[in-house]
């Protein structure tokens, strides 16, 4: 797909390494997230994608026992150093998780709630923002009328679109999607795959995905994983038609996982 | 020879049938308190118990002063015991996965919560009525109060818990502080299950006598001075029933038919509530 625009790194692992108290789910992975692409970590269940995707905005700060060692270089900044400040880097780098997470207010309030902590919008910027984080969600003509309406009440397609334009609201640098998908219905989930596409005009996607045929269909990039290590990354083209690696052809041929 | 089938049925049955029961009988003694509450009682109220004094012995009066005095201690309690028990169970369920001071609040909140509630109206008595000097209402309110606090605690924490970490991960991945994470997404994502904490707290405490034996006593006459001794329709109705005199004793029936309806409709209250909040949410 993507293979004759010129690539610009924007996040660059060296040999990190993750423990969940004394287990290591990660093994000293290297690799380079290119700029405004789409990359994708496909592997089965427990092999370290996720884990990966939560070392990006340290989410797993939030929990005693996880650490981190090595380093994520942000644009040349290594994120996993003490003094990064979480939340700034967390704004700076966006999520959105497997299941859809509205908060318990209106529609227009949650695609606010990211908004307003960096920035000092005026109401009528305020307006600008949401619509605009809407209709890059693909959600503004279902909502419109109904901005003053709990996100909770929306259905679950719908629901996702709302956390990505939450997501997107803050006009963050990177976009992680954990599963996006896997909570879905097909028609929502080819939604929100479209979707994926346009937004890498704008923005760095790394996703998660379960789902390799959503893995060739969106991604530039694909690494595949198995119990903590990089087996394989490349470009997706490459590696779902001609894998460099047993282990890798295995998995996407379905023999294996 | 039964088939195994046939077997697990019969074992199904005689175990709903036993269920059944026990359920009948807890709630035979239900029923048969609320029959004799409704037909020793019901002939009492009028609009005299609601619009006059608590009388002397051998004349017609009214509750008026105890269910004012009620109203004005249950509220002060629940104002004081609210914000402490909600400060302290979001503190409990948001930062209290490290260190000892959470888990030993916890334990001993527990021991709070089983308290007899006679045991901190002596507290009361001791700590403030015998240094004030005398019986007030800020006594009684003070005791009650103190029975708010863990049981506000105990939902709050509950309730912070039922949200689910998704939630609180979604709004840490947008770069928002943990404060702004608890006051904007959890509380007001449990904030249903907390109200229906403090509602079950009042419904607590608004029937509570022994706290208030020691701490408000009674007044016979009205008064709205929470430092002077404050009737209350527990010890009203406490010592009313125990008198000899007809017209007391008619009164108390009336006191317990209104303290009890009023706790069963803020239980109600407190279900429909929650009922409501778990369907949408």
């Amino acid at each position: 797909m993507g293979a004759e625009k010129t690539v610009t790194p924007k996040l660059v692992v060296r040999d990190l390494n993750f423990y969940y108290g004394a287990e290591r789910a990660l093994k000293d992975i290297n690799l380079t997230i290119p700029e405004k692409m789409v990359t994708a970590f496909i592997g089965p269940s427990g092999c370290g994608k996720s884990t990966m995707l939560r070392t990006f905005n340290r989410m797993y700060q939030l929990y005693p026992k996880q650490k981190a060692t090595g380093e994520v270089l942000l644009d040349g900044e290594n994120i996993l150093d003490k003094k990064q400040d979480l939340n700034t880097l967390r704004a700076k780098i966006g999520m959105v998780f497997q299941k859809p997470t509205p908060f318990p207010m209106s529609i227009y309030d949650n695609i606010a709630f990211g908004a307003k902590l960096y920035e000092n919008l005026s109401r009528h910027d305020m307006d600008e923002r949401v619509e605009w984080a809407l209709r890059k969600a693909a959600l503004w003509t279902e909502a419109k009328d109904k901005l003053k309406q709990s996100g909770t009440g929306l259905s679950g397609g719908q629901q996702q679109r709302l956390c990505i334009a939450r997501a997107i609201a803050v006009k963050p640098q990177i976009l992680l999607l954990d599963e996006p998908t896997s909570a879905l219905d097909p028609i929502s989930t080819a939604h929100i795959e479209k979707l994926i596409d346009e937004l890498k005009a704008e923005f760095t996607i790394i996703i998660v995905t379960h789902n390799m045929q959503q893995a060739a269909r969106v991604s530039d990039y694909t690494a595949y994983m198995y119990l903590g290590d990089l087996i394989e990354f490349g470009d997706t083209s490459t590696v779902f038609t001609n894998p460099k690696r047993k282990e890798t052809e295995d998995y996407i041929t379905g023999r294996f996982g | 020879m039964l088939t195994l089938y046939a077997r697990r049925r019969l074992i199904n049955a005689i175990g709903l049938g036993i269920s059944a029961l026990a359920m009948l009988f807890g709630l035979l003694w239900l029923g048969w308190i609320l029959w004799t509450l409704l037909a020793n009682g019901l002939p009492q109220l009028s609009m005299a118990v609601l619009t006059q004094m608590t009388p002397p012995p051998n004349s017609a009066g009214g509750l008026l002063n105890a269910i004012a005095g009620s109203l004005m201690m249950t509220f002060l309690a629940a104002l004081i015991g609210t914000p402490i028990g909600i400060l302290a169970g979001t503190y409990l369920a948001e930062f209290g996965q490290r260190g000892w001071l959470a888990p030993t609040t916890r334990f001993i909140n527990d021991v709070l919560l089983s308290a007899p509630s006679i045991v901190i109206g002596l507290f009361i008595y001791e700590m403030y009525v015998i240094k004030i000097g005398h019986f007030s209402g800020w006594a009684g309110a003070l005791a009650l109060s103190i029975l708010v606090i863990p049981i506000v605690i105990r939902t709050t924490e509950n309730m912070l818990r039922l949200v689910p970490n998704t939630l609180r991960e979604a709004a840490a991945a947008l770069g928002a502080p943990q404060w702004k994470v608890i006051n904007l997404v959890t509380l007001r994502a449990a904030r249903a299950g907390i109200i229906t904490g403090v509602l079950l707290a009042v419904a607590r405490i608004s029937g509570e006598t022994a706290p208030l034996l020691f701490t408000s006593l009674n007044n016979q006459f009205w008064s709205s001075d929470m430092n002077q001794p404050m009737a209350n329709l527990p010890v009203v109705i406490f010592q009313f029933a125990m008198s000899p005199y007809q017209d007391w004793q008619s009164l108390a029936w009336a006191g317990a038919l209104l303290i009890t309806f009023s706790v069963l409709s803020l239980n109600i209250m407190a279900r429909v509530l929650f009922r409501q909040k778990s369907t949408t949410y």
